[in-house]
């Protein structure tokens, strides 16, 4: 978009401010514009976001990306991809490193999409 | 927990450092700031606004004049350190810390950001260096044993960007980083990411940062670099700050650790003074809940390391004018090259000189606010609300970005329609992006967002109860991997520079252990593309490894240019080869005394040829000095500007023992030739055999002096012990009693 100065005309309504009324104005449109996308983070999750989450499981660094590509090709990132490690390890009776691991090398993934199927139900 | 301790006269050996890295735990979190010392007495003097001072340290060039203090700034001052090879940068961060550095940042190699995931290892990087958990942990163990050297914790920092900010801002958190830069509208407008992403991603990023105390650094400064009228886009410059901190507040990073990167936007020859204060002004008083980073303008940066250094102090006169918590340092060089280790301690030493010159300058003048400094600095502010109306107005902050809001060059509300627009639906990233369903689960620490443990009977308060604490609380649960390699690894680089780091041969270093670089200045009377070709020619004829010229200045388009040349050094010295001369060895103060007492000797002195100087010489004979006077001495100073003949006649008149010359001017050899004179004078005369002579002046090379038929020289930083020790033993010997 191009367009010429406007200034004195778009100041028009905020030239009568003082310092402090025009701070306030400032910092309530600031919180209008970054609170839309706070909202989108609390709902929305995204493969890095999982594999730092898989990180903080205990996961290798080597194994998160395998284990959020599982997931994403199966339609489970919407459940979270430490809460598929989690349930699988509960399912199978090993620890979340274990499990992570078997997912890692392509096992596993038949349980993981019944187990969340289930619930569905 | 540092397993081993430095000595100041010994090298640090990364070979040290590598051992059982994966043991190692970082030995806090978050950030810190220097101590306030309000009213420190350092030497003769009262600072106003210093900070603790340091146990070891390397103080400015004339602190040896002030006692040797080494007063250190209120800022915590940075500097930027990754040629590529982590374990040299190491080396350098410890002579970066020694110079007052305590906040060193790591720059990522070339396009990490655009890696899915985490990179380990230690494979060597462009433009900076693979941030790997190997690398982090081994520089933040190494700061650990410099910060217990030097006295004052140093924090590191390194980046949370690109596509794998949230994993990087885990393993930081895990590393115990104390710093990061984090900034949302980065990825968006410099990397092409997705924008929707690329706020998912920090709202959990931040979320880390957050729980690790990370000081956080925003990107906005950027908007500068890539305007094309980077004064203009100061009103944007305020919105993409206001933008990023109170997002990062609302998400839980506390104000005190939200730090704006803001950049002086002009420099000189424009009257930059008076565009980047009410600026400064202007963005200190809206962010004023914030931590200010301030940084060198480098939009304008060319070749010459004088000129990058006096722009880097007139942007320290606006930090001292307004506020800078964080004083960020550009090395000097950085419009040539990747930083070589000399310009990072430059940088690190402009700022402490330039901030310790201002030391106490607020309590002294103030800012005019009723005049232009005030109206510039409303017109700025009202410009930025209107723009953030604007946004509000479009529909928000991605369809702003949509429709090239940013990076416009024109003065906002102007526009010229060439500002940096991404698609919503576009970009690296875009797809991949996930509601999350009614389920949705993560059990771990530091979370952001809709997270349903009580499903398992989880506490919100505590999602990773349900595994037992995450690595956050557990630290056995990381995963260390040393190297997925096997020939791109610190360890065959160490390999190769063996006999270096052993001590066995030594070779020029600017980057790289081993680099052989040298930088040589030269003028060559030519104008600059005959300059040039002279200079590689003359690099060529030395030796030199790919001579390449980094810098032309001319001095007169005919008359000459100037030429700084760098290039490698082919060979290694062996330093078990040289002679070194033993370090000048002085008499106690005992044998002095007796020494004067028993053989009393008398002196006549003063500053030859046409020169006023007297100060060195007055340094080597008052007694107030340490001169010489203090061992028992006669001195007869016979003042400045003295013809070598007076001093001659003025011995033979006082009877005097010996004769010492000051002098400063060395302009055609002029000082060792009225060496020569004295000497000779002192023979025709028949006083040689009782006189001893000696000469000293900054330009005097002792070798060179004595060569002139006089007893001794000496040259910059000698003292009266030395002249002293000198006389006794020269007094000495020519009785045979040494």
């Amino acid at each position: 978009m191009k367009r010429a100065d406007d200034f004195e005309q778009r100041r028009a309504h905020i030239a009568n401010l003082t310092d402090e009324e025009l701070y306030d104005r400032f910092w309530e449109l600031t919180a209008q514009v970054v609170d839309p996308l706070l909202e989108l983070g609390k709902k929305n999750t995204t493969p890095s976001v999982e594999r730092a989450v898989l990180l903080r499981m205990g996961v290798s660094s080597l194994d998160t990306q395998k284990i959020v590509e599982g997931c994403m090709d199966r339609g489970l990132m919407g459940h979270g991809t430490g809460h598929v490690v989690y349930k699988v390890s509960k399912e199978k009776g090993i620890s979340i490193r274990e499990a992570s691991e078997k997912l890692a090398q392509g096992e596993y993934w038949d349980d993981a999409v019944a187990l969340f199927k289930k619930e569905v139900k | 927990m540092a397993d081993f301790e430095l000595k100041p006269n010994e090298k640090l050996d990364v070979r040290e450092i590598l051992k059982d890295l994966d043991k190692y735990e970082p030995r806090r979190r978050g950030w810190v700031w220097r101590k306030p010392a309000p009213g420190l007495k350092m030497g003769p003097f009262e600072f106003k606004d210093c900070t603790e001072p340091l146990k070891n340290s390397v103080g400015l060039p004339p602190a040896k004049y002030f006692e040797n203090i080494d007063p250190q700034p209120m800022p915590v001052i940075t500097t930027e350190i990754a040629s590529g090879r982590f374990e040299d940068d190491i080396r350098r961060m410890r002579m970066a810390a020694w110079h007052g550095a305590d906040h060193i940042m790591v720059i990522r190699h070339m396009g990490q950001s655009h890696i899915d995931g985490l990179m380990e290892g230690t494979p060597q990087g462009i433009g900076g260096i693979p941030v790997t958990r190997k690398q982090v942990r081994a520089q933040r163990k190494a700061l650990d044993i410099i910060e217990d050297e030097v006295g004052r914790p140093i924090n590191y920092h390194s980046y949370v960007s690109g596509v794998a900010g949230p994993d990087v801002a885990v393993m930081f958190a895990e590393e115990g980083i104390n710093g990061a830069h984090q900034d949302p509208q980065y990825n968006v407008l410099y990397r092409d990411i997705n924008c929707v992403r690329s706020f998912v991603d920090a709202c959990e990023s931040k979320k880390v940062l957050a729980w690790a105390d990370i000081l956080q650094i925003d990107g906005a400064h950027n908007a500068n670099a890539t305007a094309r009228e980077a004064w203009k886009v100061m009103p944007e410059l305020i919105v993409q700050h206001a933008i990023n901190s109170l997002f990062s507040e609302k998400v839980g990073i506390k104000p005190e650790n939200i730090a704006l990167s803001t950049v002086p936007p002009t420099a000189t020859p424009a009257p930059c003074v008076y565009y980047d204060l009410p600026y400064a002004v202007a963005l200190r008083d809206f962010l004023r809940r914030y931590k200010m980073r301030a940084q060198q303008n480098t939009k304008y940066i060319c070749s010459s390391v004088r000129e990058a250094t006096v722009t880097h102090v007139m942007n320290m006169l606006i930090s001292k004018l307004t506020r800078a918590d964080i004083q960020s340092t550009i090395t000097p060089d950085e419009g040539r090259n990747v930083p070589w280790h000399i310009y990072n301690m430059e940088a690190v030493d402009n700022a402490k000189q330039a901030l310790i010159a201002m030391d106490g300058l607020m309590d002294l003048v103030e800012l005019k606010m009723d005049g232009p400094l005030g109206e510039m600095a409303r017109d700025i502010k009202e410009r930025a609300v209107l723009f953030m109306e604007e946004i509000v107005e479009v529909g928000g902050y991605f369809q702003a970005v949509q429709e090239g809001f940013f990076v416009d060059s024109a003065k906002y509300p102007e526009r010229n329609g060439d500002g940096i627009a991404r698609q919503i639906e576009g970009g690296v990233g875009y797809g991949y992006i996930f509601e999350r369903e009614e389920d949705y689960m993560a059990p771990v620490t530091a979370h952001y967002g809709y997270n349903n443990v009580e499903q398992y009977g989880g506490d919100p308060e505590n999602p990773s109860a349900l595994i037992g604490g995450c690595t956050f609380e557990d630290r056995s649960k990381i995963v260390f991997i040393d190297e997925l390699e096997e020939e791109d690894t610190v360890a065959t680089r160490l390999e190769n520079v063996k006999k270096y780091l052993d001590g066995e041969a030594i070779k020029p270093e600017m980057e790289w252990c081993g680099d052989g670089v040298v930088l040589m200045t030269m003028m060559i009377p030519a104008e600059p593309r005959t300059a040039e070709a002279v200079a590689l020619e003359i690099g060529r004829k030395l030796g030199l490894e790919n001579p390449e010229v980094n810098s032309k200045e001319v001095m007169q388009e005919a008359e000459g240019t100037r030429i700084e040349m760098k290039g490698k050094v082919t060979f290694d010295v062996d330093p078990s080869t040289l002679e070194i001369p033993p370090a000048p060895h002085h008499l106690d103060d005992a044998t002095l005394y007796k020494e004067f007492e028993e053989h009393p000797m008398v002196v006549v002195c003063g500053t030859v040829g046409e020169d006023e100087h007297s100060v060195g010489l007055r340094e080597i004979i008052n007694i107030k000095h340490g001169g010489i006077e203090k061992w028992g001495i006669k001195v007869n100073y016979l003042g400045t500007s003295v013809p070598v003949e007076k001093l001659v006649d003025a011995a033979i008149e006082l009877n005097a023992t010996a004769i010492l010359a000051s002098t400063i001017i060395s302009h055609d050899n002029i000082h060792y030739k009225n060496m020569k004179r004295i000497n000779d004078l002192a023979v025709e005369k028949g006083i040689r055999d009782k006189v001893i002579i000696a000469a000293g002046g900054t330009q005097v090379i002792p070798d060179d002096a004595v060569k002139t038929g006089i007893d001794a020289g000496f040259g910059r930083d000698s003292h009266g012990i030395d002249v002293a020790t000198f006389l006794a033993e020269e007094a000495m010997r020519r009785r045979g009693d040494l």
